[in-house]
């Protein structure tokens, strides 16, 4: 018998110190409500089930081939990414906008943080309601725009083909740009002060004391604020539920909308097919780009 | 520190480069006011006023005011079509326990995924954080959910809502155990102590900050979800978001905007009240939290 060195008796002082059972709650939880149906997803997705056959049985890839020939797996993955790239855009954009502005401690700029965070807070279908009284053609912004320009405005905001997408992406980041702007703002206020200073003195104009100085050291709000607008428009529905259901044409139809369309004419396969693509769409590009922005963050830091 | 006012970030006060002067100060408040009347005012006027019409009024939705003011009694309507008294318990029916369940178990696998660091742990950890970015299989879980009898009851939403969100937890408070130092544990060790209580009277006290913030953010999705409920509780209980989608959706309500609107407020109020009174600490918990 060997005795019992100072690693192994290591070993056995954690294993009673940290018990595996304290894990069992959370793993049961994950397997049963998260991994099984994970599982469960790649297996009907080659299967026929629907409302309308009482028996499963597996039919390959049948599934993929008719989503691919109706042309409507490349047409909602295409806009579900457009939808993902856009909302990356708008969420950051007017959040690291709105976080500059308000980065000084007054009274205004913290009314304006408690503010800007209450669309946070609300539900994204009632954002989604509110946005589409406002644009819809006879809504409130075509009636403003009216009253201004002196003859009748009548913009279908939500009902163009082209760039209806790029309005309800900007909404999704309009709801969640309160949320960027408090985790830009928690950035910028860990910013040494004495950096900002010593570039100052150097002659740094503003524009290069915020793009040279500014925003790199922000990398790590960024890869989060990147990283959530991405995966939360990728798994976005609410937004698109509530301003155009998909529409027009199918043209803002993001692979959720399509999910819980088909689910509801109780094509359950088709749906369960999408979900999967869903999956691996978010695992093609969203891990690398979390994986670049964090490589991104320790080259800086 | 000062009091706790507006929004107060955590900062380095000795910021003074870029001092501004008098005028600069009042051009930015104004621009500031600007942009909130366009940004948040104009949403908002929308939605006061237009809950406030008649349906008649509100056919197209307008900045106007309301000829008479009936906000009131659209609050009874959907108070009462919209079921809003029961939607407003059973979303708390579901988000207590959901958020509950999902901290505690969260923080109790975070203690031993932070501690033993094996190779098969390394495995587990990055398998519980893989909800963080993996979407969850919606239709496959609510067939699950029939099978073993679960699907449209509330524990059978708490047990998706756990699932989804176990991995925000697991990643947040797995990151801040590992800066406590196990001697504040070894202390407690000595003295006898075991596992369960070590958890219990050192650890989870000290999660505090991180727990907020992981609370805030889990209650946010939990409580406005609606895509989940929809698939999982097919219609069988009433949730606060569930209801007004089915209330805008009826074909009786399209286009009752003063209806939807009003339902809009309404439920919307919980929350706004708690942000009211915790606003300061729900943004310095955010903003502290959330990037390390």
């Amino acid at each position: 018998m060997a005795k019992p060195t100072s690693t192994s008796r290591h070993t056995i002082l954690i294993k009673q110190n940290y018990p595996l059972r304290f894990l069992i709650p959370a793993i049961a939880f994950l397997l049963v409500f998260f991994f099984i149906p994970t599982v469960l997803n790649f297996i009907y997705a080659f299967t026929n089930w629907s409302a309308f056959s009482k028996t499963i049985s597996f039919n390959g890839f049948d599934n993929f081939i008719t989503l691919f020939t109706s042309g409507t797996l490349l047409r909602d993955l295409r806009i579900t990414l457009l939808y993902a790239i856009f909302v990356g855009i708008f969420q950051n954009v007017f959040g690291l906008a709105l976080a500059v502005f308000l980065e000084k401690d007054t009274f205004i700029n913290r009314l304006s943080r408690v503010l800007f965070f209450v669309p946070v807070i609300m539900s994204a279908l009632a954002v989604g309601y509110i946005w589409q009284a406002i644009l819809k053609s006879d809504g409130a912004l075509n009636q403003i725009l009216s009253a201004f320009s002196g003859h009748t405005v009548e913009i279908a905001w939500l009902g163009n083909i082209n760039w209806t997408l790029l309005i309800v992406a900007s909404i999704h980041g309009w709801k969640w740009m309160g949320l960027a702007m408090l985790i830009y703002l928690a950035g910028l206020k860990t910013i040494d002060p004495d950096v900002i200073e010593a570039a100052t003195i150097d002659g740094a104009s503003g524009s290069q004391l915020f793009w040279k100085i500014k925003f790199p050291l922000l990398a790590p709000a960024f890869t989060f604020n990147v990283a959530t607008s991405l995966l939360g428009s990728m798994n976005g529905f609410d937004i698109v539920q509530a301003t155009t259901q998909g529409g027009p044409g199918g043209s803002t139809e993001i692979l959720n909308i399509f999910i819980w369309r088909t689910f509801g004419q109780g094509l359950y396969s088709q749906s369960t097919t999408m979900s999967l693509v869903l999956f691996v769409m978010v695992m093609i590009i969203a891990v690398p780009v979390i994986y670049l922005l964090r490589r991104r963050e320790a080259k800086i830091l | 520190m000062s009091s706790a006012t507006f929004g107060q970030v955590k900062t380095n006060e000795r910021v003074t480069v870029n001092k501004k002067s008098p005028l600069g100060e009042i051009i930015h408040t104004i621009l500031a006011v600007i942009i909130l009347i366009i940004f948040l005012g104009v949403p908002f006027w929308l939605l006061i006023v237009t809950a406030g019409k008649s349906q008649a009024e509100a056919i197209s939705p307008n900045m106007s005011l309301p000829s008479h003011w009936q906000l009131l009694e659209n609050f009874k309507t959907v108070l009462i079509d919209g079921k809003m008294i029961q939607a407003f318990f059973g979303s708390v029916i579901v988000t207590v326990p959901s958020v509950l369940l999902t901290l505690i178990c969260g923080s109790m696998a975070a203690w031993i995924l932070a501690r033993r660091t094996t190779k098969p742990m390394a495995i587990v950890y990055a398998l519980s954080i893989s909800g963080l970015i993996l979407p969850p299989a919606v239709v496959t879980v609510m067939m699950l959910l029939k099978i073993i009898g679960l699907s449209g009851t509330a524990p059978g939403m708490v047990g998706v809502y756990v699932g989804i969100y176990l991995s925000t937890v697991i990643f947040f408070v797995t990151g801040f155990i590992r800066t406590i130092p196990v001697s504040l544990e070894e202390a407690a060790r000595i003295d006898g102590a075991g596992p369960a209580r070590i958890f219990f009277t050192i650890i989870l006290p000290l999660l505090g900050p991180t727990l907020a913030t992981a609370t805030i953010l889990v209650t946010l999705y939990i409580w406005n979800d609606v895509f989940y409920s929809l698939f999982i509780l097919s219609g069988k209980m009433n949730l606060l978001p569930l209801n007004l989608y089915n209330v805008a959706s009826a074909g009786l309500y399209l286009n009752n905007w003063h209806l939807i609107f009003a339902y809009i407020i309404l439920m919307s109020l919980p929350l706004l009240a708690i942000f009211a009174f915790t606003q300061s600490k729900i943004i310095s918990g955010i903003t502290g939290g959330a990037v390390k």
